[in-house]
């Protein structure tokens, strides 16, 4: 998990092209995603045939934009959280009982578990379509556009730049651990994890603080409220 | 004599944990000059820094502080604070803290922007100031896709973008290559610019200041024209700053000064 993430430094998400998609306004990128996202979400349990349709709306914008579908299969790795959860459903579900592979599973949880699965699916397809295709700023200039308020883009512009930054440090510190003979694959090296975790956690929180100053020594009036101090 | 652009009188500061960093800090800097701020880790040289621009002390409200800054006679407080940090510009240590923007240009933009700023006014501002550290063909580029050395020329050029009357750098030659440092130190010298630099580099203090001060367990213990504070060797083995292996700052100076002397010819 950390080499996937460290190793994608180079922006994690956006794919550069000169696509109909990519040159496409933001804010109607994001309005449409926005709907997409809505739609499939409504869809009530039990109707199958829509996802069908929703598919081949992503499979027809991934084809406008020239994407490869690995590039976006691979980054669907966001959503390993909701499959745990999904393959959970149809044991712990009640109600009628069906035999699947020699397991006795519940019926509704199997249905849920399915469209569970389906819409996050399509969700996250989606979004990752829209960052692929967006590059940060544009995504900030329209949400901007679509009246977002501006303290909401200014944090959204401080993760994404310093996601990197982040990432970076993370890189580092992987590095100076497997240096000095760490093996993450060794269940006993586990808690240096969790400690390192834990110094990434303060190094970012003290680096925030140092941001703030910085822009503050620039004239920075912060816009959450009066009487800023640097704490 | 002319009102400093830096006046610091007995400044005394304890960080909020109780610790005491600064202990009665006198120091003026005058229009035109360049000055190098020396000292061993730990001084308070950093912490000196961020008096200058109101981010510590009584302004700030953070810690328990005494004594007065003022910047060409306008002293630091509550109220100064915009102006004052549109006069003293400051450029931290690690570049990373200072770039937050998408961009090298939206990074420049902020402090103009901050100062109200827009339009052609605004742009102007930005291109003289890429352009001044010659950054200008990056403008559009991640700040963190940059070298190491960009990253500082374009932390320098956020600065100078908000026209300061005073340019205050901490360890501005810290992780560069040699070419790097030097291309820094014509940089600096072609500026033009009142000058505070925090440093550790010796040699870089000789060659860009004619004065420098030594700041040791959060006081002044000397001030003077580099080449003389340098060549103390006992002031400086008490206060722990050692020239590099083999760096004799008599010779360089006279040598620089025939190189510079040749270059009239
Ligand atoms: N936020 C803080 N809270 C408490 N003490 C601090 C804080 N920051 C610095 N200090 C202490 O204040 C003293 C002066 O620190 P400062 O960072 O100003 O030193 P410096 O001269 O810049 O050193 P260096 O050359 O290592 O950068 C040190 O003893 C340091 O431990
Ligand atoms: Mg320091």
């Amino acid at each position: 998990m950390w080499s996937e993430l460290v190793g994608a430094n180079h922006s994690l998400l956006h794919y550069s092209g000169h696509s109909p998609l990519h040159r496409a306004p933001s804010h109607w990128k994001i309005v449409a995603t926005v709907a997409f996202v809505i739609a499939v979400v409504a869809t009530p349990t039990g109707i199958f045939w829509p996802y069908a349709g929703y598919l081949a709306v992503l499979a027809a914008a991934t084809f406008i934009a020239r994407i490869p579908p690995a590039y976006l299969a691979r980054r669907l790795v966001v959503e390993v959280p909701v499959v745990v959860f999904a393959a959970w459903l149809p044991f712990i579900s009640t109600g009628e009982r069906v035999t699947l592979l020699g397991l006795s599973v519940s019926r509704e949880g199997l249905l849920a578990a399915g469209a569970l699965l389906a819409k996050a699916t399509l969700g996250v397809l989606a979004a990752l379509l829209l960052a692929a295709t967006t590059d940060i700023r544009d995504l900030l200039a329209g949400l901007t556009r679509l009246r977002l308020p501006g303290p909401l883009v200014e944090i959204m512009g401080f993760m994404a730049r310093y996601v990197e930054v982040i990432l970076g440090d993370l890189a580092r510190m992987r590095i100076s651990l497997v240096a000095r003979g760490f093996n993450p694959r060794s269940p006993r090296h586990w808690p240096v994890v969790a400690q390192s975790l834990g110094a990434l956690f303060v190094r970012s929180y003290e680096r925030g603080e140092r941001v703030h100053v910085a822009m503050l020594s620039r004239g920075y009036a912060s816009s959450f409220g009066p009487g800023s101090s640097p704490r | 004599m002319s009102t400093p652009i830096l006046d610091v009188r007995g400044l005394a500061y304890a960080y909020p944990d109780g610790h005491q960093a600064l202990f009665g800090v006198d120091l003026h800097v005058h229009q035109g000059e360049r000055v190098a701020l020396l000292g061993p880790n730990g001084a308070g040289k950093t912490t000196l820094v961020l008096h200058l621009n109101g981010i510590l002390g009584a302004a700030a409200g953070s810690g328990s502080s005494a004594g007065t800054v003022a910047i060409s006679g306008m002293p630091v407080t509550r109220a100064t604070l915009p102006d004052v940090r549109r006069r003293v510009g400051v450029v931290f240590q690690d570049p990373d803290d200072q770039l937050f923007m998408p961009t090298v240009r939206d990074d420049v933009a902020f402090g103009p922007r901050n100062l109200g700023l827009r339009g052609d006014a605004l742009t102007d501002r930005i291109d003289a100031a890429l352009a001044k550290v010659g950054m200008t063909p990056y403008a559009d580029r991640p700040p963190h896709h940059l070298s190491f050395g960009q990253r500082r020329r374009v932390a320098i050029a956020t600065v100078l973008a908000m026209e300061p009357e005073i340019l205050v750098l901490d360890e501005p030659s810290s992780n560069l290559d040699p070419a790097a440092r030097r291309e820094l130190a014509e940089l600096l010298v072609e500026l033009d610019l009142t000058l505070l630099m925090v440093t550790h580099d010796l040699p870089y203090a000789l060659q860009l200041c004619e004065r420098s001060v030594i700041l040791s367990d959060g006081v002044i213990a000397a001030d003077g024209p580099t080449l003389e504070v340098l060549g103390d060797q006992a002031l400086m083995a008490s206060h722990r700053l050692e020239l590099p292996f083999g760096f004799d700052p008599a010779h360089t100076a006279r040598s620089a000064h025939s190189d510079r002397s040749l270059g009239h010819q």
